[in-house]
């Protein structure tokens, strides 16, 4: 039943993760990746971690992609037809294509030379809030800090450029 | 395996009656809200149609509001503008009203009901992150709005969106800070938790529901609920004033009428949300599993059954209550200008909303 479940959302992610780097129109390659990530999320409460599952749709479903497209939209105002767009030089495409080749092999490789270790049995409250927040909490508290604080001078900056220049 | 059919059944059957209660509410909203702006504005309000053909000396709307009107809706041609992209102007709609109705499978609406050996919980999903959950999906509303609007090929519409999706953004903020103080208050996620928790007594006669210890919390959380349904006075994405009728100024028939039904069943959901987390949710005062415990030590036992219809009595009144207030708040003020909107929602109710929250953490250490 799992592994079914798996299958099916698998062939979905990846056919919406490929559909982002395909389609030509930018509004609907961020809808696809919305689509992405949401299915990610549904693949998190397949492995029982419902709250990495929640957070996922509220920060990068509901709230980045939101900004995403808000920015695509008034970027593309100017342009009656986001279809035509311009082509990227044929160098860069040769690059892009062999970089992900590179990566693509890598990870097959990894996946053929070392075989998987059997799944390891989960916790009884693995994935909840309060797993989550102790292991946050306690084993990751620095990283965490130091993330608050990242975030701390984002927001700073951003209020900083936002501001209009007073002479 | 007739166990597993049982349960499968079950979850249906619970399934079917939050989604039934979520649109038949907001269904009967509509008629609160054409009738009873009549009232508030002093009118007679719709008053055409009616079946026993004006025997009544008085015509209460309901023909016209819950059959007639939606005939209407559902019988009008569905028109989508030249230039418009067909997949997503056809999307927006479902992307509007799906979010909304699927948030209420975390809101519980009872408390247990045991028939036999069967304990059932009243409550779709038992969720552990029932809240984020709440949140999640809440989030995602944005899209319909965002995709309708710049789908239609029309400036009103793409304005609308645009204001909407910034509107839905900045106050999915302050909410979600709001409920962190109520989150600190009762120290889990778990709606159905939440609620069981409010069924104590302050001093004996006083419930203990959360809007007695997180007032300001509520009050913040009802604020940015009424701007997230985008009506009055924070209804600038469909500003008919200004934009026709905003993001779905270029939608007609059933597809205009889920747009309208996706607006109410917010009004529900954030009813439901505030019900549960700040007025106790199912939780009739003095009344336990077994039957009353009043004041002075008096019980009154009372059979199962009862007991768990009250609670759902006790949790629909409350629902519905706030959903009247909010169609009261609709239509008794004007509408913000478009810098109050974002100075409201970044200046007052975001700091506030702060402040909630370390006041919370400091009561409760020192509590502690």
């Amino acid at each position: 039943m799992g592994s079914l479940a798996f299958a099916i959302l698998a062939v979905l992610l990846v056919a919406s993760a490929l559909t982002v780097v395909v389609h030509p129109n930018p509004v609907k390659s961020a809808m696809a990746l919305v689509v992405a990530l949401f299915l990610l999320a549904v693949t998190f409460v397949l492995l029982e971690a419902h709250m990495i599952a929640a957070l996922q749709v509220i920060v990068y479903a509901g709230a980045i992609m939101v900004l995403f497209l808000f920015v695509i939209m008034l970027l593309s105002l100017e342009r009656e037809n986001p279809e035509a767009q311009p082509h990227p030089p044929t160098g860069l495409r040769v690059v892009a294509w062999m970089g992900g080749g590179v990566l693509a092999a890598e990870l097959c490789w990894l996946l053929v030379r070392q075989p998987l270790p059997p799944p390891a049995q989960a916790a009884a409250d693995y994935g909840s809030a309060q797993a989550v927040a102790r292991s946050l909490y306690t084993d990751f508290l620095l990283p965490f800090e130091l993330t608050s604080i990242l975030l701390l001078v984002a927001v700073v900056g951003a209020v900083i450029l936002a501001q209009r220049r007073r002479p | 395996m007739p166990a597993v059919w049982l349960d499968l059944g079950i979850a249906a059957a619970k399934t079917l009656l939050v989604l039934l209660m979520v649109l038949n509410l907001s269904a009967i909203l509509l008629w609160v809200e054409r009738k009873g702006s009549a009232l508030i504005q002093d009118r007679i309000g719709a008053n055409r149609a009616n079946i026993l053909g004006g025997l009544l000396p008085f015509n209460l709307g309901i023909v016209n509001t819950l059959i007639a009107d939606p005939i209407k809706m559902f019988t009008k041609e569905d028109v989508v503008p030249a230039g418009a992209d067909k997949v997503l102007h056809f999307l927006g709609p479902f992307l509007a009203v799906f979010p909304v109705v699927v948030t209420f499978a975390a809101i519980p609406f009872g408390d247990v009901l045991v028939i036999g050996d069967r304990t059932i919980d009243l409550q779709v999903a038992g969720l552990n992150v029932g809240i984020l959950y709440v949140l999640a999906m809440s989030s995602l509303a944005v899209y319909g709005v965002v995709l309708g609007g710049w789908a239609s090929n029309s400036r009103w519409a793409l304005l609308g969106a645009i204001r909407g999706s910034a509107q839905m953004i900045s106050y999915e903020i302050a909410m979600g800070l709001a409920l962190i103080g109520a989150i600190m208050t009762f120290g889990t996620l778990d709606l159905q938790e939440i609620a069981r928790a409010q069924g104590a007594h302050v001093l004996g006669v006083i419930p203990a529901w959360g809007i007695l210890y997180q007032p300001l919390g509520f009050l913040i959380f009802l604020v940015a609920g009424v701007a997230e349904t985008k009506r009055v006075p924070f209804d600038l994405p469909e500003g008919e004033s200004e934009l026709i009728s905003g993001y779905f100024t270029e939608y007609s028939g059933s597809k205009q009428a889920a747009f309208m039904l996706s607006d109410f069943a917010e009004i529900v959901v954030v009813s439901g949300l505030a019900t549960t987390l700040f007025f106790g949710g199912w939780q009739v005062p003095f009344l336990g599993r077994e039957g009353w415990n009043l004041p002075g030590g008096v019980t009154l036992a009372m059979p199962h059954l009862a007991v768990v219809a009250l609670q759902l009595v006790s949790f629909t009144v409350k629902v519905f209550a706030l959903c009247c207030l909010q169609i009261l708040v609709r239509w008794s003020l004007p509408r913000y200008r478009y810098d109050q909107l974002m100075d409201l929602g970044w200046k007052r109710l975001l700091p506030l909303a702060l402040v909630n929250v370390l006041v919370t953490g400091l009561v409760i250490v020192l509590a502690s």
